[in-house]
């Protein structure tokens, strides 16, 4: 009886303060994007590029593939924002239609080193030992490479295609949630609510995901918006040399690969726009990743 | 206290060799999870059973794993990588002949990116709030998000073809020009070797562009990490007391500050170089840069599959011998090292 009414007591009181502390968040947010502008800007700008993501291919002026011979390298003016390539393709309907497929790359390789990275991290950081050891000396050995070159020779191993650049990026990124997710679940390990939680009965991987894992997961979150900034960048790196995707497909890498011939001879708008643009996808991200630090850790600020 | 350090030294490249055994593991796996049956790769579109068979045989296909990687490893160390396709010269020498292009644009852009973020970290730790500070954050940030292959395209636009001052990006040197006797392979110190003036200049002419892209990328986790130690350094106790004690502000900064900051700046250069040997291979493409990442780019294109696996081993062999190289480093400067050990 007594008990029920303890409980009764207490759920509106959970609940209210529950209400209360997310409202603080939202409020803490709104003042971190109010009082750094860098951050509110990179927040718009990453909005426009998930529109483009989304809509990109019924937003642009021109069909992306359809080459105009008539229409070939011509400079940026009103009706090619852009300028046209060499085939007379509208060099700004591609660079738009090209965000889906970068984004998508960028986006399904760190969900898989997030996923992967955190499994792996979290188990070694809460049993230690062997466990630790093992996946320890695995992650040394992907960082013994140069991770770009390691990308390369994993996608050269793999066969040349989209999907393999996925699992490239994936690969060459999971040391950093590992690390990351074994650090923040090492410190936790012993904490109090954790060892109430035992006491009451829960088992390790109940605890290890009902309890450590969502207390890591902001600082994570940081580490995922700075790392997608490095995952585009790995991967138009990786389909700037030719791998991966095949043209005539829009995307940022191959469109700079393939403007590079005409830079010396002075069509600069081929290369320039979607490098352009694609250093503004990683700036983005690592701003919001700046910001993001902001609303989880003030301390942290440099 | 000599002794110890002689000994911690050699435990360094100790640690190295479980190490350089996982990526002789990992570029093992590498070369066996081609696409497909290897012997029908390496006999060639033309072959037949009989001749795919020979080559599995040649190749120790039929072996069992374990076997293949003894016999992998037994390769290894007398220098056997395979023959490249493209070229019909064994990969070692391939590699050998096209490394010190290479080392000479990757040490010379390093030179430069050392020579300007330590100061500006510096500067920009001892006066915060400043423009100095403001222009240190703008670099940091921007930095890690430029692409080397836009920057190298950005930079060939403005110094090539508009202002006409970089000679064509082309390789190491133009047409005019003949290569300097090989001494060290770096076309700069051979022809100032060979008293050749006009020929240093012009490779010097030729190395600046791709080296100031490569810098460019290197630039702001140099910077970051100077800024960061340095603030935390400069608030130290020690520091304060120097400064109590009515010592000189550049000798505080210099002998007391700055020897400290650049403990944690040394350990950063690992990462730095991991990025720099992958933005290497790009910066090559671009600049038609004869190293071994255009070399790995070539082989790429047309599914070399020996020469993209030695240039993937060399490039990690190279990368754990730095990084052991600057634990070594690290051990030699930081003079806490050793005390305690």
């Amino acid at each position: 009886m007594i008990r029920r009414s303890l409980s009764a007591m207490a759920v509106p009181a959970d609940a209210a303060a529950i209400r209360g502390s997310s409202r603080n968040t939202l409020k803490h947010i709104g003042y971190v994007l109010r009082s750094n502008p860098m951050t509110m800007g990179a927040f718009i700008l990453f909005v426009l590029f998930v529109i483009a993501a989304v809509l990109g291919p019924s937003l642009v002026p021109y069909d992306p593939l359809k080459s105009d011979p008539a229409a070939a390298l011509q400079a940026p003016s009103a009706a090619h924002w852009f300028g046209t390539d060499d085939l007379g393709r509208d060099v700004f309907s591609r660079v738009v239609v090209a965000t889906r497929l970068d984004l998508f790359i960028a986006l399904s390789a760190v969900a898989i080193s997030f996923l992967l990275g955190s499994v792996i991290g979290s188990l070694s950081g809460y049993y230690g030992g062997w466990t630790d050891r093992i996946t320890g000396r695995f992650i040394d050995t992907i960082m013994a490479f140069p991770l770009f070159v390691l990308a390369m020779g994993i996608v050269a191993a793999l066969g040349n295609s989209v999907v393999n650049i996925i699992y490239a990026t994936a690969i060459v990124n999971l040391p950093f949630y590992a690390r990351m997710s074994r650090a923040e679940v090492n410190v936790r390990r012993e904490a109090g609510f954790v060892l109430a939680a035992k006491l009451s009965g829960n088992s390790d991987l109940r605890i290890l995901a009902t309890q450590i894992f969502p207390n890591a997961l902001p600082p994570m979150m940081v580490q995922i918006s700075l790392n997608l900034g490095w995952a585009i960048l790995n991967a138009a790196g990786l389909s700037f040399i030719g791998l991966g995707v095949r043209p005539p497909t829009p995307e940022w890498g191959i469109m700079v690969a393939e403007g590079a011939r005409f830079i010396v001879s002075g069509e600069w708008w081929l290369a320039i726009f979607p490098g352009a643009v694609l250093m503004l996808a990683v700036f983005t991200f690592n701003m919001l990743g700046d910001g993001l630090r902001d609303i989880v850790d003030p301390r942290q600020r440099t | 206290m000599f002794r110890s350090r002689v000994k911690l030294v050699l435990s360094r490249f100790v640690q190295a060799i479980p190490t350089l055994f996982g990526v002789i593991v990992v570029t093992f796996i590498l070369t066996r999870a081609l696409p497909g049956d290897p012997a029908v790769y390496f006999a060639g579109p033309a072959a037949d059973a009989k001749s795919i068979e020979q080559v599995r045989v040649a190749l120790g296909l039929d072996k069992s794993l374990p076997e293949q990687f003894v016999r992998y490893v037994g390769d290894l160390v007398t220098g056997d990588l395979g023959d490249s396709i493209s070229t019909g010269q064994p990969v070692v020498s391939d590699i050998a002949s096209r490394l010190p292009a290479s080392l000479e644009l990757t040490l010379f852009a390093l030179i430069i990116s050392l020579a300007i973020a330590i100061p500006l970290g510096i500067l920009a730790a001892t006066r915060p709030g400043t423009w100095v500070d403001h222009l240190c954050r703008l670099v940091v940030t921007a930095g890690v998000s430029l692409p080397v292959f836009f920057t190298g395209l950005a930079l060939v636009y403005v110094f090539y073809y508009q202002l006409g001052i970089s000679p064509a990006p082309l390789g190491r040197l133009d047409f005019v020009h003949f290569a300097p006797p090989a001494v060290t392979g770096f076309f700069v110190i051979d022809a100032l070797l060979d008293t050749d003036l006009d020929t240093a200049l012009a490779a010097l002419s030729q190395l600046l562009l791709p080296a100031i892209t490569l810098a460019l990328f290197t630039l702001a986790p140099i910077a970051r990490m100077t800024r960061a130690a340095m603030l935390q350094v400069l608030s130290s106790d020690f520091v304060r007391t120097a400064r109590a004690a009515g010592l000189t502000r550049s000798r505080v900064l210099f002998t007391y500050a700055f020897r400290n900051a650049l403990l944690p700046v040394i350990t950063t250069l690992g990462m730095v170089f991991s990025f720099m040997l992958g933005a290497n291979v790009l910066v090559e493409k671009v600049f038609a840069w004869p190293g071994i990442g255009s070399y790995a780019v070539e082989a790429l294109v047309v599914s070399d599959y020996a020469a993209v696996q030695g240039f993937v081993l060399a490039m990690a062999v190279l990368f754990v011998t730095l990084n052991t190289l600057i634990d070594i480093a690290y051990t030699v400067i930081d003079p806490r090292v050793g005390l305690d050990g």
